[in-house]
């Protein structure tokens, strides 16, 4: 059916040869190999963190290796820049697209090419009949003059792949193609990569999705820890799931993670969501929303939330939150039902978040670290009359900055200046200097370096031990694994599993995260 | 663990953000002494005074423009706003719209000065808040809102005075323009009274700190638990507020509040704000540095004016100016970051 199954081989188009790139002191891909041949689908797998996006960003020219070498069609490959890439036939499609939503489908095609008729003008009919032929290709019959911004996101995503195709493309390579998308998108997706596989061209499927990576891929380069963790064939059937696990995870309990002794949580139950509803944005109309959501939080204890990225984790937080506004559902807090309908009530009421996107949602680049630190609790280092009182701030500050360890120059220093890690702790103080009941952390270790994520760790358990109730939030299994003391798992807007964190493994989190359909129809 | 991520070069760096703080007030110290060589009766007192005078009327607005702008908004309507303000207090001073200049010998027939204060600074204020309202709830951006309160505030200027003036205020109310305070000038007094008390606001009090916060990143600030909209709201309240304020010194000053009043204004004062080194993407900015801006554009004109330049030279140089003030900044600040 398949050129994959045919005996002959085709010649290998890309070979990547023994890459290792280092960043200041850490190592994020190391002496990682791989092939792809024309007219297959490489399956791309990998937890979060283990190298695949630096890889990615080395082929299609974003960075250069450290070291090692990339071949393609036989030839030392060294892209200087994403366009030089393209020019060499390798195009890149990431989960944020790049097309320009204010143009039209035919614009965005032909951008910076655009076909010219007599007197050198562009020649709008032929950009549109020949808009139309490229896009039949990945079976789109739309409108080439409708603007890409009114497009779904598979349907751009689909403008993008032809956009690939006309640019002569020999290898595609998409990251997370699918987490935006709905089952049946996803199945036209497929089709339509089927279909490449079928005119010869190489597809790279980067994905956390295992059993759509096994539907599809002829064969799996798994990466972990910046480490080559083996390469998978199929051989006569899909790969299946449990071999896939096995390497992504195949590892002993790092020495990072250290697993916690199964602490004593006897605290009440601090935070109760019953029946919980997001509504539906009917300008995002793809966004995920929470389809009744039923969950406890005890005081005292960290509960681990795992799911990936569109399985709702950070729509609940936002909803418990007072971010996004609910449909339905009840949430109490010590008993007592609230509805907090912005973060400032929910704050009030002794919740804290701290936001996935650290940049976009927690800091104030350029503000001081001073009043990034206390401005969730301006109240607390103020008077009466409103004037701050500097000196309690800065010694609740510099409080902070010994038990958190926070390294900096000054409290005047811009937060900016500061490592991911360190950024992390004065978001964190911000919140103890408020003393919430619940504290909601939302990828807590993200863009984090690897020493800082222990000590962030730290900090949680004992700001459980402490009393507090934590909900963390994070896509790296580890992370969860390692300081959760119950784990609940999510998919696609709902709870999807739950088990005590001392009885979790990531093979068991992870079927419960990628459940398949077949599941979920029956549920 | 990473103690070595700290930078080394400490000394460097506190050289280059002395340079960064006082950038401004360099430059204009370079101007003063420029002009005062060219012609050294520049540096007299009464010519420095007479400069502060002629920069607290744009200075007030400044003053006001400056927490705008630390919000990452705008208000182009400021020198309309002035111009309706000016006439409000005008037709309170006098009781009426008619122009009189010939009867200005007593205010028995108006409401007195502090009736034309209090109504000149509480229809700026509602001007601004109105304004303030539609950028918020209406979600129209503050260049839009403010770009139609330009047009919609001159026009109810021309409505209430019928396009004229109203002139001839009674002495208590003229003393607020031309009075002296010993040798210094009313307005400018009033001017740094007011700098004084936006510098004690700004960078004491917790709603200075949520004013930053809110141009430093808006949705950070929502999600710390800030009342986003209502610190909007308020910062073109104050702007306008000093609009108000500004236009009863003016007419004070002039004697006579006029229909044309305050054209091209908001310029001279989005000028000063961010000559004075604040960022117009907000959360980075001083009263002080506006202050400096406001006396850098004061000594260009005047010190030009001096030299005899013409007027229509002096407006290339200040929009030159305006451009290598804000290169420069940019400029410190790289190196600040290196």
């Amino acid at each position: 059916m398949s050129a994959a199954e045919a005996v002959a081989p085709s010649p290998v188009l890309l070979a990547v040869e023994g890459v290792t790139k280092r960043f200041a002191g850490v190592t994020a891909l190391n002496d990682v190999s791989l092939e792809v041949r024309s007219g297959e689908i490489l399956g791309l797998l990998g937890e979060n963190g283990a190298g695949k996006s630096t890889l990615l960003k080395i082929l299609s020219g974003v960075m250069p290796p450290s070291s090692g070498r990339i071949l393609f069609d036989g030839v030392e490959f060294a892209p200087h820049n994403p366009q030089d890439a393209k020019r060499h036939g390798i195009v890149t499609i990431y989960q944020e697209l790049s097309l320009i939503p204010t143009l039209t489908v035919a614009e965005n095609i032909f951008i910076g090419r655009a076909p010219l008729g007599r007197l050198g003008l562009v020649s709008w009919r032929k950009m549109e009949e020949d808009t139309r032929a490229i896009i039949a290709r990945v079976g789109l019959d739309i409108d080439p003059a409708t603007p890409v911004s009114a497009l779904s996101v598979a349907e751009q995503q689909l403008v993008e792949i032809a956009r690939a195709l006309s640019l002569e493309s020999r290898l595609i390579i998409m990251d997370e193609p699918t987490s935006a998308l709905t089952e049946t998108e996803v199945q036209k997706l497929m089709s339509i990569m089927d279909r490449l596989r079928r005119d010869g061209v190489a597809v790279m499927f980067v994905t956390h999705r295992l059993e759509e990576a096994s539907a599809i891929c002829d064969r799996m380069t798994v990466l972990r820890d910046g480490k080559l963790a083996g390469h998978l064939d199929r051989d006569g059937g899909p790969i299946r799931l449990p071999k896939i696990i096995e390497k992504m995870v195949g590892r002993a309990a790092s020495e990072l993670y250290a697993r916690p002794t199964q602490r004593d949580v006897a605290g009440d139950v601090r935070l109760s969501i019953r029946g919980l509803r997001t509504v539906r944005d009917p300008q995002a109309p793809h966004a995920i929303v929470l389809e009744g959501v039923d969950l406890d939080l005890k005081a005292g204890e960290i509960l681990g939330v795992a799911g990936l990225v569109g399985s709702g984790r950070t729509e609940l937080a936002r909803a418990i939150f007072g971010a996004d506004r609910t449909a339905a559902g009840t949430i109490t807090l010590d008993g007592k039902p609230i509805a907090p309908e912005t973060p400032a009530d929910a704050i009030k009421l002794g919740i804290g978040l701290v936001p996935e996107d650290r940049k976009q949602q927690a800091i104030f680049a350029t503000l001081a670290i001073l009043t990034n630190f206390s401005i969730a609790a301006l109240g607390r280092y103020s008077n009466a009359a409103g004037f701050m009182t500097e000196r309690r701030e800065r010694q609740a500050l510099a409080n902070y900055r010994k038990t958190l360890s926070i390294r900096m120059a000054s409290p005047e220093q811009a937060i900016e200046g500061l490592s991911g890690g360190n950024q992390q702790k004065v978001v964190l103080a911000r919140w103890l200097a408020r003393g919430p009941k619940v504290l909601i952390v939302d990828e807590p270790t993200r863009g984090v370096d690897v020493g800082a994520k222990a000590e962030v760790h730290q900090i949680l358990v004992q700001l459980a031990a402490r009393g507090i109730a934590i909900m963390m939030i994070s896509s790296e299994l580890p992370e969860v694994l390692a300081v959760s003391d119950r784990i609940v798992t999510m998919r696609r807007g709902r709870i999807t599993g739950e088990m005590p964190g001392i009885e979790a493994t990531e093979e068991r989190l992870m079927e419960l995260m990628a459940l398949d359909q077949k599941q979920e129809a029956t549920q | 663990m990473t103690s070595t991520t700290e930078p080394a070069q400490r000394g460097g760096i506190n050289f280059a953000r002395l340079l960064m703080s006082f950038g401004p007030l360099m430059f204009l110290a370079v101007l003063m002494v420029v002009f005062t060589v060219l012609k050294p009766s520049f540096i007299d007192p009464i010519n420095l005074f007479n400069i502060m005078r002629q920069i607290s009327i744009t200075g007030l607005i400044a003053l006001g423009m400056t927490f705008v702008i630390l919000t990452a908004g705008i208000d182009l309507s400021v020198g309309s706003l002035l111009a309706f303000c000016g006439m409000v207090a005008a037709v309170v001073a006098k009781g009426g719209t008619a122009n009189t200049l010939s009867l200005a010998t007593s205010g028995t027939q108006g409401y007195g000065w502090c009736a034309a204060l209090l109504a000149a600074v509480i229809v700026g204020a509602l001007a601004g808040g109105v304004q303030g309202f539609a950028i918020t709830r209406l979600k129209v951006p503050p260049f839009v809102v403010t770009l139609g309160g330009l047009t919609v505030f001159r026009g109810l200027t021309l409505t209430i005075s019928n396009g004229g003036p109203i002139s001839g205020f009674d002495a208590s109310m003229r003393w607020f323009g031309t009075g002296l305070i010993g040798p210094v000038p009313v307005p400018a007094i009033i001017f740094a009274a007011a700098a004084i008390l936006c510098h004690i606001v700004l960078r004491y009090t917790r709603y200075g700190r949520a004013v930053y916060a809110v141009g430093g990143n808006a949705e950070a600030a929502r999600l710390s638990g800030l009342r986003v909209d209502r610190i909007l709201i308020s910062v073109y309240i104050i702007v306008g507020f000093f609009a108000g304020l500004a236009a009863f010194v003016l007419s004070a000053r002039l004697n006579s509040s006029e229909a044309v009043a305050g054209i091209g204004y908001e310029l001279t004062v989005i000028s000063a704000v961010v000559i004075g080194g604040t960022s117009l993407f907000g959360g980075i900015g001083s009263v002080g540095g506006t202050v400096v801006g406001a006396g850098l554009i004061g000594v260009l004109q005047n010190g030009l004016q001096f030299n005899n330049v013409s007027s229509y030279t002096q407006s290339i140089v200040i929009g030159i100016i305006l451009i290598l003030a804000v290169a420069f900044d940019r400029w410190l600040k790289s190196r600040v970051r290196r």
